[in-house]
């Protein structure tokens, strides 16, 4: 025996590469609505067959009419395996119609059935225990929909019970997701970085005798600067959220070259000032055309039905944590080199310059519909 | 019979993949259709030994005898018939044991079994060095652990678990697995002709020994370029009419390479069964434009998108495969091959490696393949030739 073995052991190693079949899986759908659950199980026949038996005859194989036969045992095996809790207390089950179907390994019979919690459930407590005792590779595969939200999971008997909540979870998630796109948009949103830039340059200097000095303290730079950013926040968020409503809608074209056109004058009025001291109102005039802009990358995302304000609220406070981040980095930086000919010949005049040239590139290549940048 | 059922499941995957329905549950038009075919019928003599063990184990479950003979029986049946369900059944026949840190040494040996046929490598090695540790005449823990360590191409390491199997198996086997590891470590040819002669000098060996030896001087001709001899050990090796999905995927291969598509198709024919086996015939029908090629390719997505969700990841050098030969995803290929490459050391793993490089235009993720090849002196014609045609890429970038 030992000799034996110790061949089979040997040829294992070799041929442990060819599995030939799938292991043992049931597919598990779980659809929660109101207080009730509705369920849908699909466990192989041939894992039926080794727990409970379901080959009548005994002839290897297995006709509809042994399954049939069989259908009240296999309830009766099936759901005491899954606990269903929710809704405060114990959701119990009763099977409501068994069909069969065909996986990419052969048949399953399908067990339908619907479990009613007490009240609609905030969260639902699975613990999963088919076939766990007589195969300990099976696993379970759960895919749980909720007001069109889908989560997986696998059921394996390290992770025999699991803890899904609903409501929340779902939708602070789509909240984190949108907050997440908002950030990201204004990092890799060039156009919005340099108007915003564009403006903040000046704040730290204040206009006398058509030259440009360096502001006496900290605070009346802070306020220039909250200024700016407050007035360019409310006027973008305006219009994102018209334009998300769906109240108003500008062609994607026109916005997109207004955006540039904005970041064009905006740089050239540090050059040649023309709205000295109100620059808050150019970031409020212009923050109403750059909003229009984030609409669309929004609406390119995609809305959730149902959560619609979830998600417009998410994605602007993403993009105003996104601003927030450049403001905190420029803000001590350009205030410590205030004083500096450098600061006020190179970075406000040649910076303005620079960002007036680049926006002008994007105005030609957005009016005409042309790529002439990289970005 | 079988056929019918994977053609029922092939009708089920072009239904799910031309978006009918992912499922689309049934009730069958009448009692008498089949639904499944068992591996076993009732009156099938391994049905009976199965329930006398079982039976035997339930009345007494913390037996340990009982209990590991179950587990042994199931562990054949699975190299058997290929079925990684009977894995389960065997965890399950030693469930009072399985979480143990020091088992009893047979538990040991049969869980690094386990888990070596599921790939937890260092799971399985851990248990192999207890059990040897504490009690160094163990037979098949040396065996396992050669196994293993071929497989992860620690070639000093295996040779020595073969030469401490001495006296504890068949001498057949014993220098069949030195010629082995000899034949991966730069010594083909001799490990080659001392195979030869020690399987000449056993007729009295049994026929799981005979597909053994013939199934590895085939592979070793192979790696020589020696076709014609390999190509005849591989017909003795099949000759003796026992079912293996190693063999079969191998010769597959060899046939593949050697562009006699039509045989391969011939060869695996009703084995559509084994995903190992249906990439194989799945590339021999797209090289001969049959018709079946896109059934087999909806089959083998359905399949892979299976093992996904579950987790699974014992197909990779085989999706590899797919990507790169079906779906000419050279990049996705890549990914694969290098993921693989992470745990699987054999030839056919560098060469998947190599061959998804190549067709990726990547030479540097050939490197950790090409740094084996040199370390290890393997000697094999396909590997050798992926080599020379990456230095060309590297040469005329």
């Amino acid at each position: 025996m030992m000799r034996r073995l110790a061949m089979l052991l040997l040829l294992a190693a070799f041929t442990g590469n060819a599995h030939a079949h799938k292991p043992s899986d049931s597919y598990l759908v779980l659809k929660v609505d109101g207080a009730t659950v509705q369920g849908q199980w699909d466990i192989a026949l041939r894992d039926l067959d080794f727990a409970i038996g379901l080959d009548g005859n005994g002839d290897g194989e297995i006709t509809w009419g042994e399954l049939r036969a069989r259908h009240g045992a296999i309830a009766a095996y099936a759901l005491p395996r899954l606990k269903v809790q929710g809704g405060g207390g114990g959701c119990p089950t009763h099977a409501t119609e068994h069909l069969v179907d065909n996986h990419s390994d052969g048949a399953y019979a399908v067990l339908r059935f619907v479990a009613a919690c007490p009240k609609p459930p905030a969260a639902l407590e699975l613990s999963y225990s088919l076939l766990f005792d007589v195969d300990p590779q099976h696993k379970g595969l759960l895919r749980l929909e909720y007001q069109g939200t889908t989560t997986t999971a696998i059921f394996s008997p390290d992770k025999s019970t699991q803890h899904f909540v609903l409501a929340e979870a779902t939708l602070l998630r789509q909240f984190l997701d949108y907050a997440k796109e908002g950030v990201w948009h204004i990092w890799i949103g060039y156009d919005h970085i340099t108007f915003l830039l564009a403006l903040l340059l000046p704040a730290v200097l204040h206009r006398q005798r058509k030259h440009w000095e360096a502001i006496a303290g900290f605070r009346p730079a802070f306020f220039n600067v909250l200024k700016i950013v407050t007035a360019f926040t409310v006027a973008h968020s305006i219009t994102l959220s018209l334009a998300t409503l769906g109240v108003v809608t500008l062609p994607s074209r026109l916005v997109e070259s207004a955006i540039a056109a904005s970041v064009v004058l905006a740089a050239l009025n540090n050059v040649f000032p023309l709205f000295e001291g109100r620059l808050w109102m150019v970031a409020f005039a212009f923050g109403l055309i750059h909003g229009f802009g984030f609409a669309s990358v929004l609406a390119d995302l995609g809305l959730p039905q149902g959560a619609l304000l979830l998600a417009l609220v998410g994605f602007n406070l993403g993009v105003e944590a996104g601003q927030l981040a450049i403001v905190g980095a420029f803000l001590p930086l350009a205030y410590w080199l205030r004083n500096t000919v450098l600061y006020r010949r190179a970075v406000l005049v040649g910076g303005s310059f620079l960002i007036a040239l680049l926006a002008s590139v994007w105005l030609v290549e957005r009016v005409f519909g042309l790529k002439l940048l990289g970005f | 019979m079988r056929g019918k059922i994977n053609h029922l499941l092939l009708f089920a995957v072009l239904l799910s993949c031309s978006g009918v329905g992912l499922t689309a549950p049934f009730v069958p038009v009448n009692d008498a259709v089949v639904l499944e075919r068992l591996p076993f019928k009732a009156s099938d003599p391994t049905t009976r030994e199965l329930r006398s063990l079982r039976s035997e184990l339930s009345s007494d479950p913390r037996n340990l005898d009982k209990a590991v003979a179950l587990a042994r029986r199931y562990f054949q049946l699975a190299l058997a018939e290929g079925d990684p369900r009977f894995i389960g059944y065997a965890q399950a026949a030693l469930a009072p044991w399985w979480n143990m840190a020091e088992p009893p040494v047979p538990v040991l040996v049969l869980r690094a079994t386990l888990n070596q046929y599921n790939h937890a490598f260092a799971a399985a090695l851990a248990d192999l060095n207890q059990a040897t540790r504490r009690e160094p005449r163990n037979g098949a823990a040396w065996s396992l652990l050669a196994a293993i360590h071929m497989v992860q191409a620690d070639f000093m390491a295996a040779r020595k678990d073969c030469e401490n199997m001495d006296g504890l198996a068949s001498k057949l086997i014993v220098l069949a697995c030195v010629a082995t590891v000899d034949s991966l470590a730069g010594q083909a040819e001799q490990g080659h002709a001392a195979l030869r002669k020690a399987y000449e000098a056993t007729p009295a060996a049994t026929s799981g020994e005979r597909l053994w030896v013939l199934t590895r001087l085939a592979e070793i001709s192979d790696r020589l370029g020696r076709t014609r001899e390999a190509d005849a050990y591989f017909k003795a090796a099949l000759g003796l009419d026992i079912t293996d999905a190693y063999l079969l995927a191998v010769y597959a291969e060899f046939l593949l390479d050697e562009n006699r598509f039509a045989e391969v198709v011939q060869l695996l024919k009703g084995k559509e069964r084994s995903d190992v086996l249906l990439v194989r015939l799945a590339l021999a029908e797209k090289a001969l434009a049959l018709p079946q090629a896109r059934e087999h390719e909806a089959a083998i997505r359905a399949r892979f998108d299976a093992a996904r969700m579950r987790g699974d990841k014992l197909h990779i050098q085989d999706e590899s495969r797919f990507q790169l030969y079906f779906l000419n995803n050279a990049v996705e290929a890549l990914r694969l091959a290098q993921e693989n490459w992470q745990t699987q050391h054999e030839p056919s793993d560098a060469r998947m490696l190599l061959e998804a490089a190549l067709a990726a235009k990547d030479a540097a993720a050939a490197r950790p393949a090409l740094e084996w090849l040199a370390h290890s002196h393997i000697e094999d014609r396909h590997l050798e030739k992926l080599a020379r045609q990456i230095a060309q890429l590297v040469a005329k970038p």
